[in-house]
């Protein structure tokens, strides 16, 4: 079974983010980049069914120079080979052209299964492997806690709000993974070293044939306007309990009319 | 004036929160016509109710392959309506299944998508808060007609002045083989009990790594009960198998947006904050003076949540 990973990189969510004045695009410069959180779990996934079932493991980014950082760390978990998709006119990209370039660049690499992270921590747009699969014409199995594969097909509990759905396609098919499906293994020294030497292949626009106009803030189907920063809570009471904590409190709620 | 397509969200016939405030949203922008798509029967089980918050027609796609595969043939059915009423906006909810249905109709009509707004005006400008709640952003989209997602708990629903009685008129569209390679062959609900859906209580009583153990959970719930509220968990709490994952608040959990939040034993990480911050009231518990929860609350208790917590429980038994 040949597996492509799709890895995004992004800005660390535990720390401050922002959007450019000039453009109101995210601040990738002065943010500390990170392969999106959940992606991980998606990697991890990809070399279970490996060693279960054989296969290649191929990690696929879009992305800046900068990104190469984040493929490295990817392959130094294990997988054999990585693609990075990488032209300056794919800056500013909005989900609809993310996926018409990842879905030509799959097209070529032809695998039995993709897999990603549920959600990228920046965006949060949730839509990416079902623009996938809409494009590719195959199945999409989305926000999954356990994937179970016998020959090819594939069965995936997807959590919902009232628990979950065992949904049930063949491949080739797009899943996207929670953090509830494994616990990522951390690379080992080993594999860090392997890493530097794993092939990675750079495909531009050109290569995909598709039109720089397309892609990139240019061809953007959705634009911002302007942006500004929330004005910040402020704190309010904070008192220390002295055995009247509790009390405290249920007078707070009180004079809140919540009692 | 311009039909406005809401995409009706419901369980077993009642209608999620975030289905009325898009109704209420779609009245001021138009003229609100609800879509909704399941198993036969849907359409008529909330019809009522959607008449109430103002949907003057219904259209409806009602079969098994609409309710037995996941998202695309909704998607189809969708985007078959959208070009047969080219409406002036189309608001999902900006819940999983909201957003892939919307992603799948942007790629078929190569439509801008809008995603996890909390307001829209008339001329098409969609505001979103993002990162953590730190930054309101305002966008457009450049292709097409806004196609968005409304994030749950942006508004306060409310009932149309006059109510409608809706009409219901039958979706026409077809599905290809495509539509129907992911089959839903089971659909288990996991027991919540009798308290209110984490995403819609106006009352969320959650609790961290600080609650130590499950067992001790059931203060949190006891809390939670007494406040007719939801149980939400942070992250520490759910993947130290404290408290099931499906109630966890932040980045990666579900986003609330209550009248009352109450973080018992929780720290209060920028991925926790993103989850809660927009919550009216916070108050927060924590034996930490430094803790960055502080920093939000509008009420915070420095103590020690076992003993705080039950005589707040105690407090609020004598009020009855
Ligand atoms: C990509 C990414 C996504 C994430 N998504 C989420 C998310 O969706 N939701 C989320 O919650 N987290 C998320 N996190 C994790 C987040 O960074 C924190 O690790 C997590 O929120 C911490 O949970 P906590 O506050 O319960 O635990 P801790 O940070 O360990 O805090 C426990 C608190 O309990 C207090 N305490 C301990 N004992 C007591 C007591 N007896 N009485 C009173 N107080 C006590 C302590 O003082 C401390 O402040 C994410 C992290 C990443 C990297």
């Amino acid at each position: 079974m040949n597996i492509v990973v799709l890895v995004k990189q992004v800005p660390d969510s535990g720390a401050e983010r922002t959007l450019r004045e000039s453009d109101h695009t995210v601040d990738r410069e002065v943010a500390d980049n990170v392969i999106n959180e959940m992606d991980d779990y998606a990697i991890e996934e990809a070399l279970r069914l490996q060693e279960a079932h054989g296969g290649e493991v191929t990690v696929m980014t879009m992305g800046p120079q900068r990104a190469a950082e984040s493929i490295r760390k990817a392959l130094s978990m294990g997988p054999d080979k990585a693609v990075h998709i990488r032209d300056d006119a794919l800056a500013g990209s909005c989900a609809l052209a993310t996926s018409a370039v990842l879905a030509a660049a799959l097209r070529d690499l032809n695998p039995d299964l993709v897999l990603c992270g549920a959600e990228a921590t920046d965006g949060r747009v949730q839509a990416v492997p079902h623009m996938l699969s809409e494009r590719l014409g195959i199945a999409a199995l989305t926000g999954a806690r356990k994937l179970t594969v016998d020959g090819s097909t594939l069965t995936v509990e997807r959590q919902t709000d009232e628990g979950y759905e065992v949904v049930v396609a063949q491949a080739p098919a797009v899943v996207s993974v929670w953090d509830t499906i494994n616990e990522p293994r951390y690379p080992s020294f080993k594999g860090i070293m392997a890493a530097k030497k794993k092939p990675v292949t750079e495909l531009s626009l050109a290569d995909l044939g598709i039109e720089p106009s397309e892609v990139g803030a240019a061809g953007a189907s959705s634009a911002v306007v302007d942006h500004r920063g929330r004005p910040p809570r402020s704190a309010g009471q904070k008192i220390t309990d002295e055995g009247d904590g509790g009390a405290k409190l249920v007078e707070f709620l009180a004079s809140e009319k919540f009692v | 004036m311009s039909e406005v397509l809401v995409v009706v969200e419901q369980v077993d016939g009642t209608l999620k929160k975030v289905t009325l405030e898009m109704l209420t949203l779609a009245r001021e922008l138009g003229e609100p016509a609800a879509v909704v798509m399941g198993a036969p029967g849907t359409a008529a089980s909330v019809a009522d109710k959607l008449g109430q918050y103002g949907a003057t027609r219904i259209y409806a796609a009602e079969s098994e392959e609409i309710d037995g595969y996941l998202v695309s043939p909704k998607a189809a059915a969708l985007a078959a309506l959208v070009s047969q009423v080219q409406p002036a906006a189309v608001l999902l909810g900006a819940t999983q299944e909201g957003k892939e249905i919307a992603g799948r109709v942007a790629v078929k009509l190569d439509n801008g998508l809008l995603t996890d707004i909390s307001g829209l005006a008339s001329d098409g400008t969609a505001t979103q808060v993002v990162f953590a709640g730190s930054t309101i952003v305002t966008s457009k989209v450049t292709r097409g007609f806004p196609l968005a997602t409304l994030r749950p708990n942006s508004l306060t629903p409310s009932p149309a002045e006059e109510a409608a009685s809706p009409e219901v008129t039958p979706i026409e569209f077809t599905l290809d083989k495509s539509d129907t390679r992911a089959r839903i062959v089971e659909r288990v609900a996991e027991a919540k009990g009798a308290r209110p859906e984490l995403t819609e209580a106006s009352v969320v009583v959650s609790g961290g790594r600080g609650v130590g153990s499950a067992e001790n959970f059931t203060l949190v719930e006891e809390l939670a009960d007494l406040l007719g509220g939801a149980v939400g968990a942070s992250r520490a709490a759910t993947d130290s198998g404290f408290y099931p994952h499906q109630f966890q608040v932040g980045q990666t959990g579900k986003t609330v947006s209550p009248q009352l939040y109450i973080a018992l034993g929780i720290s209060g990480a920028i991925q926790h904050r993103a989850g809660m911050q927009t919550s009216k009231t916070i108050v927060a518990v924590n034996k930490d003076a430094e803790a960055p929860i502080f920093e939000l609350a509008d009420f915070g208790v420095i103590g020690d949540l076992f003993t705080v917590v039950p005589q707040t429980v105690e407090e609020l038994r004598k009020r009855g």
